[in-house]
């Protein structure tokens, strides 16, 4: 289901979404319940679409000032799933949501990025279908365009896909790279992984220890943001360098130290993976 | 988004924390007037920029009375001052703040920030305020103390004291503690801020505490939600050519190299930045022009990177998943023809139609050159600004 499917956003990727092989169900758009939008019904709450579709994912894009709303909502209703792409949610609204439902058993991915897709199944998010093919490698991004650029040198080297997340540029996300190393741990198509980070905060960091200790799957790892001035916010709101610390220098160092093969350039992702598998 | 230590200190008054009297003037005339106002003794003259660092530039003077305090705004109004933060060619001074002298017993530090891996705000505090916190961080850090803050609950009363107590306060001051932190808590979630920091918060030679200096940042997310903050921006602080990038609802941060950058999302923008530099050259700056980047943006990221003397040649590096790349190539070429860019232009596109928008290019008779991937992209842009600065020097 959409959350927010009457507005251009939602209307578009519902349609680029069900064209992909997604199976949709419906939508949300409050005050427009009972009506029906490009074949779709449409529903006041989240709720109600569940009861009534049995929906059990939801893509959230809905304006800034509502997104907090909208992921509450989606866990309120039980949802096991709730991508949220809208970019813009404040922080202390975020602290809020993450703050009522962490421990809960809605998984949310994002705020801020651009969803998932598993490679000729389904996606949920604006992931470019046609970018991928299936194949044997996961993706896990904090950036939209690069998780895009990962895609396209991996099916170009004829390795594809199994599922890429773009876990989302924002200081605080419901989906942490762990979170998502762990489901490839447990993929067993997914015999490599991509991951893409980049400056400020240290979840990289988090992961390399975690990687180190727990996952046996070859890693590429690439940092965005090496000549990134300090003290400034890199287009997405979890970018900067505060106070010396989140440097892309300390990440790489890090994830190099866990035995991840760390590369310099964001050209040479995939035929990094591609020594790596043939190894 | 930043504001004054003036600015800060008013907001902060507002919710009940104790600040030192004082105004702010922007004219050295008006010192005198209201060192009289603060008793005619002893004020403080403090430089107002964005940037921390301001004691050990000349920022912050110490003055016995009205006619002094005049004499030493007078000097700081105007100057550049170059502080560890600034740059090496500094900030230039535009307003003074005239507050009352204290006599200080004690210097400690205060600060809230989100800590991204609890999902909390902390609040941390150390005895040893008044120096550079991240020194403390690194040199003694057992003498910095927090606690992790559950936005449900608030700054419970416990976690205040336990950290009043940590500073070595007595008596009174727990309870004068605990309140100010309080209040600080409050002001930090209500303007939703970003960073807040009292360094130093004193302890006067009288038992009082207050906050002697304030520094606050806000979530520039959560703008449109705080229409009063306009009039808080004083864009005098920031480049130009970012003040009129935001006008367009672009992302642009200006940088030290000779290649302008045009790129679609954030983490692609910091990618190419960094291809660039490896490929030996040095970006002019980071732009973002957004998931969509239709013609008009396309146009408006031209009119911005053209204004910046520096750049030598641009790189285009747009990854459209769903963008049509004809599309594209039509809005390249329009805003080339129309702003009369000269400088050599290399583009790499990915999307739909890429064929054709290179056709576009090829046929358009501009200066454009394509590259296939992003590393030949980088090398080729460095090149042409090479060629391109032999050319002018």
């Amino acid at each position: 289901m959409v959350q927010g499917i009457t507005g251009r956003e939602g209307t578009f990727h519902a349609r680029q979404a069900a064209s992909y092989g997604t199976t949709v169900v419906g939508g949300v758009t409050p005050g427009k319940g009972g009506t029906t939008h490009e074949g779709w019904p449409v529903f006041n709450t989240v709720a109600e679409c569940v009861k009534a579709t049995g929906a059990n994912a939801s893509v959230i894009f809905v304006p800034p000032a509502g997104g907090a709303d909208a992921i509450l909502e989606a866990a309120d209703a039980g949802l096991p799933l709730a991508v949220c792409i809208t970019e813009g949610i404040p922080v202390m609204d975020m602290l809020k949501v993450f703050g009522a439902i962490r421990g809960g058993t809605t998984r949310v991915i994002g705020p801020n990025c651009p969803g998932l897709i598993t490679a000729g199944q389904a996606k949920a998010g604006i992931i470019p279908g046609h970018i991928c093919r299936e194949g044997r490698v996961g993706i896990v991004s904090k950036s939209g365009t690069l998780t895009y650029e990962a895609i396209h040198q991996l099916t170009r080297l004829g390795l594809g896909q199994t599922t890429c997340i773009g876990i989302g540029g924002d200081p605080l996300i419901g989906t942490s790279f762990i979170d998502a190393l762990k489901l490839f741990r447990d993929d067993p198509q997914t015999e490599a992984v991509v991951m893409i980070g980049e400056i400020g905060g240290n979840a990289e960091q988090d992961a390399a220890a975690w990687i180190k200790a727990n996952f046996k799957k070859p890693v590429v790892g690439f940092i965005a943001g090496q000549t990134a001035p300090p003290g400034r916010r890199m287009g997405h709101a979890g970018a900067i360098i505060a106070g010396g610390k989140g440097t892309a220098a300390e990440k790489m160092e890090a994830l190099t130290a866990a035995g991840v093969r760390v590369v310099k350039s964001p050209a040479d992702i995939g035929a990094a993976v591609k020594e790596l598998l043939r190894a | 988004m930043k504001i004054h230590e003036y600015q800060a200190k008013a907001i902060l008054a507002k919710y009940g924390v104790p600040v030192p009297q004082g105004e702010v003037v922007f004219d050295a005339a008006d010192a005198a007037g209201v060192a009289k106002r603060l008793g005619g003794g002893t004020v403080v003259v403090k430089a107002q920029i964005h940037a921390g660092g301001r004691g050990k530039g000349g920022g912050v003077k110490v003055v016995g009375n009205p006619d002094e305090a005049r004499a030493a705004a007078e000097k700081m109004i105007g100057m550049n001052l170059v502080t560890y933060q600034t740059g090496p060619s500094g900030q230039k001074v535009q307003r003074v703040l005239i507050e009352q002298g204290l006599r200080i017993k004690r210097e400690l530090y205060l600060g809230i920030v989100l800590d991204r891996t609890s999902e909390r705000l902390v609040l941390m505090v150390s005895p040893d305020g008044g120096v550079e916190i991240e020194k403390v961080a690194e040199e003694t850090p057992e003498r910095i103390f927090k606690e992790f803050i559950h936005p449900g609950i608030g700054l419970a009363g416990y976690q205040a004291r336990k950290l009043a107590f940590a500073l070595g306060l007595e008596g009174p001051q727990i309870a004068q503690a605990s309140k100010m932190m309080t209040a600080l808590y409050q002001a930090f979630v209500a303007t939703d801020a970003s960073l807040l920091e009292i360094n130093p918060l004193i302890v006067t030679e009288d038992g009082s505490l207050l906050a002697l200096d304030a520094k606050m940042n806000f979530d520039d997310n959560s703008i449109f939600r705080h229409a009063d903050f306009k009039d808080l921006r004083d864009t005098s602080e920031e480049d130009p050519l970012e003040v009129e990038a935001s006008k367009y609802s672009l992302n642009y941060i200006k940088l030290d190299g000779t290649i302008g950058c045009m790129v679609n999302g954030a983490g692609l923008a910091m990618a190419t930045m960094d291809i660039i530099k490896l490929a030996g050259g040095e970006p002019a700056n980071f732009l973002d022009v957004g998931g969509g980047a239709n013609a008009d943006q396309i146009k408006n990221a031209f009119r911005i990177l053209m204004a910046d003397k520096a750049v030598r040649a641009v790189f285009i590096n747009i990854f459209g998943g769903i963008l049509r790349c004809d599309v594209l190539a039509e809005g390249v070429i329009a805003a080339v023809r129309d702003l009369g860019v000269r400088v050599p232009i290399v583009i790499r596109m990915e999307g739909t139609n890429v064929e054709q928008g290179k056709q576009m290019l090829k046929d358009s008779g501009l200066n454009f050159a394509t590259a296939d991937d992003m590393s030949e992209g980088a090398q080729k842009v460095v090149a042409a600004a090479s060629i391109a600065v032999g050319r002018t020097s």
